[in-house]
């Protein structure tokens, strides 16, 4: 019943770009975008509570893969090449740091961004020469917005799944108490570093479809580290513990960011720092848990009376 | 070539020092990751810029003011935004992660005020550039200057930490949090005022800092990464080796620069950082826990 709700509305959003005009699709496209960033960040963050703070690393990886290698191999090729460079950046971080306590996960996260945008700009001034590259792929919009759609599904199956399995019970074990994890048995760092690698490869894939978007690509548009800022406060809003939490966190603040970025350019920064602290604050499990917590509230009071 | 080379490394290396050891005080006294410090420094740059170029106040004397002024913003950013952080959460790991979260935004927010007012250009500004003979190496005088106020700092802490009661107190803070109120110590008190210290002592490395290099709104989050780099090195609230590892990444850094590229310094601290986590997770001084 609910896989076939599920399949009706994926097939109801396919229809989307014949109907709306081109700036809704527009958003449409950057809601999808974003949503896929926010369930993939979920998927690991948020049953382990590593934060990771280098969605944008991968992201951009991602869309420049694509900008390198798009006029030399075909298009699928080119999705796969972006997919296994992310894995194995994923892999590298991930050896490095998930033996160890989640700050120092943390930490290398942060800072990550910064790295790959250094080196891919070393790359491109000392080796090919060429800072900045164009990107010509005979897509529409529409086309995006439909492989867009492909890979928010197949996350969200992903993220189903892992809900259900048995390594999605490991990793909620892990985050709350990971001495008890590993006496059960669970192999702590298997298990973390196979959903990060998934993660970090969905958040390669939207980079690398999002690609053709901007046209012209350079180190500092892909690497933008508001994104990464974006794609946690989004998890957090919506809730990081439940399937469709991330993505509905993602609608409101994908539109506001577009409102203040539009009307406030110098100060949307600000705004949205106050507006994650206030987060954080206010909302340390999401907005759907909250909105739980009144409703069992409601419904004790009901009872009692 | 060498020995300038290495003269520079020391100099920025001395900078590195001074500017995490005020985060091994946030993070080790007061339990705060702070993701917002490097920003805090660069604020504190544009702060003795402005004293500079605008007023024609040396930033030496700059620092009788800045230095204050980062104390008290930092007393009042632990006071209104980490310290409800703290009493709403028992265990380490939620304080952790809640204040990860909270200076990641904060971050976002000072980081934006900097661009508002200055824009995204760097900044610079003419202050001792004068050329130093040093055993037959030429030098600016600015640059040696840093290197003499980081190392000053670093004694003036490390007497301050060990040789007064006050210092103890801390340190038994940083020791033991769970069992400082036994012996009388006030942990709320001492963590607030251990991450105003590090804040004043951000400042200090965010003026010395703008005594030599050019510097961007946005190059906080690179101070931050490198002050973390030093601290994990050092050992977490290890004075001592958050200095030599600070001298350690800036001679890194500088000899990168000087013999393979100047686009990799970054590459090289991130080299080290692997290598420090695969092998010393603890730190190079620090004690196994485990």
């Amino acid at each position: 019943m609910k896989l076939a709700a599920a399949l009706i509305a994926l097939l109801a959003l396919a229809f989307v770009p014949s109907l709306v005009g081109p700036y809704p699709l527009g958003l449409m496209i950057g809601i999808l975008g974003y949503g896929i960033l926010a369930t993939a960040w979920a998927l690991f963050s948020g049953p382990t509570r590593y934060i990771s703070l280098a969605t944008v690393a991968f992201f951009g990886l991602g869309a420049y893969t694509v900008a390198v290698l798009s006029e030399t191999l075909p298009y699928p090729l080119v999705l796969l090449a972006a997919a296994a460079i992310g894995l194995v950046v994923a892999l590298l971080v991930g050896l490095a740091t998930l033996r160890l306590a989640g700050i120092y996960f943390v930490i290398f996260t942060f800072g990550l961004t910064e790295l790959v945008r250094q080196l891919v700009t070393y790359y491109e001034v000392n080796v090919t020469r060429t800072l900045g590259r164009y990107v010509f792929l005979p897509f529409g919009p529409e086309h995006i917005y439909w492989q867009l759609l492909a890979l928010l599904a197949a996350t969200l199956a992903i993220a189903f799944w892992v809900r259900q399995s048995k390594i999605g019970l490991a990793l909620r074990v892990i985050g709350d108490d990971p001495v008890v994890a590993s006496h059960l048995g669970i192999r702590i760092t298997r298990a973390k570093l196979t959903l990060f690698s998934i993660s970090a490869v969905i958040m390669t894939l939207a980079g690398a479809i999002q690609a053709p978007r901007w046209t012209y690509i350079e180190p500092s548009i892909v690497f933008n580290p508001t994104t990464s800022f974006l794609v946690v406060i989004m998890a957090l809003l919506g809730g990081p513990n439940r399937l469709f939490g991330p993505l509905l966190g993602a609608i409101p603040l994908f539109l506001l960011f577009e409102w203040l970025s539009a009307n406030f350019p110098n100060h949307y920064s600000i705004i949205l720092g106050l507006l994650f602290i206030a987060i954080v604050f206010v909302l340390p499990n999401g907005v759907l848990a909250a909105v739980d917590s009144v409703r069992a509230r409601l419904t004790r009071k009901e009872a009692s009376a | 070539m060498l020995s300038s080379a290495i003269l520079t490394g020391l100099v920025l290396g001395g900078t590195y020092a001074l500017v995490a050891m005020g985060l091994t005080l946030q993070y080790g006294v007061a339990r705060i990751m702070n993701l917002a410090y490097g920003d805090i420094v660069i604020a504190a740059s544009f702060a003795a810029f402005v004293l500079f170029s605008a007023l024609g106040i040396n930033p030496l004397l700059g620092m009788l003011l800045i230095l204050p002024l980062g104390f008290a913003l930092n007393w009042l950013i632990y006071a209104i935004l980490l310290q409800p952080l703290a009493r709403r959460s028992r265990d380490r790991g939620r304080l952790e992660g809640d204040s990860i979260l909270a200076t990641f935004g904060l971050l976002f927010v000072i980081q934006g005020v900097a661009l508002v007012i200055f824009g995204s250009g760097f900044q610079s500004y003419n202050f001792l550039a004068v050329p130093v003979n040093i055993l037959g190496t030429i030098v600016a005088a600015n640059r040696l200057l840093a290197l003499v106020l980081a190392v000053a700092f670093a004694i003036g802490l490390f007497v301050l930490l060990t040789r007064t009661r006050f210092g103890t107190v801390i340190r038994a803070v940083a020791a033991n949090p769970a069992s400082a109120p036994l012996v009388g110590v006030n942990v709320d008190s001492v963590a607030r005022f251990a991450f105003a210290l590090g804040g004043a002592l951000a400042a200090a490395g965010g003026v010395v800092i703008s005594m030599y290099l050019t510097f961007s709104a946005t190059m906080g989050v690179v101070f931050t990464m490198k002050a973390l780099i030093v601290v994990i090195m050092g050992g977490v609230g290890n004075l001592m080796g958050a200095l030599a590892a600070g001298l350690i990444l800036g001679l890194v850094e500088t000899l990168v620069s000087t013999y393979i590229d100047p686009g990799l310094t970054l590459a090289a601290t991130y080299l080290i950082f692997l290598a420090v986590l695969v092998v010393r997770p603890q730190g190079l001084f620090g004690k196994a826990t485990s």
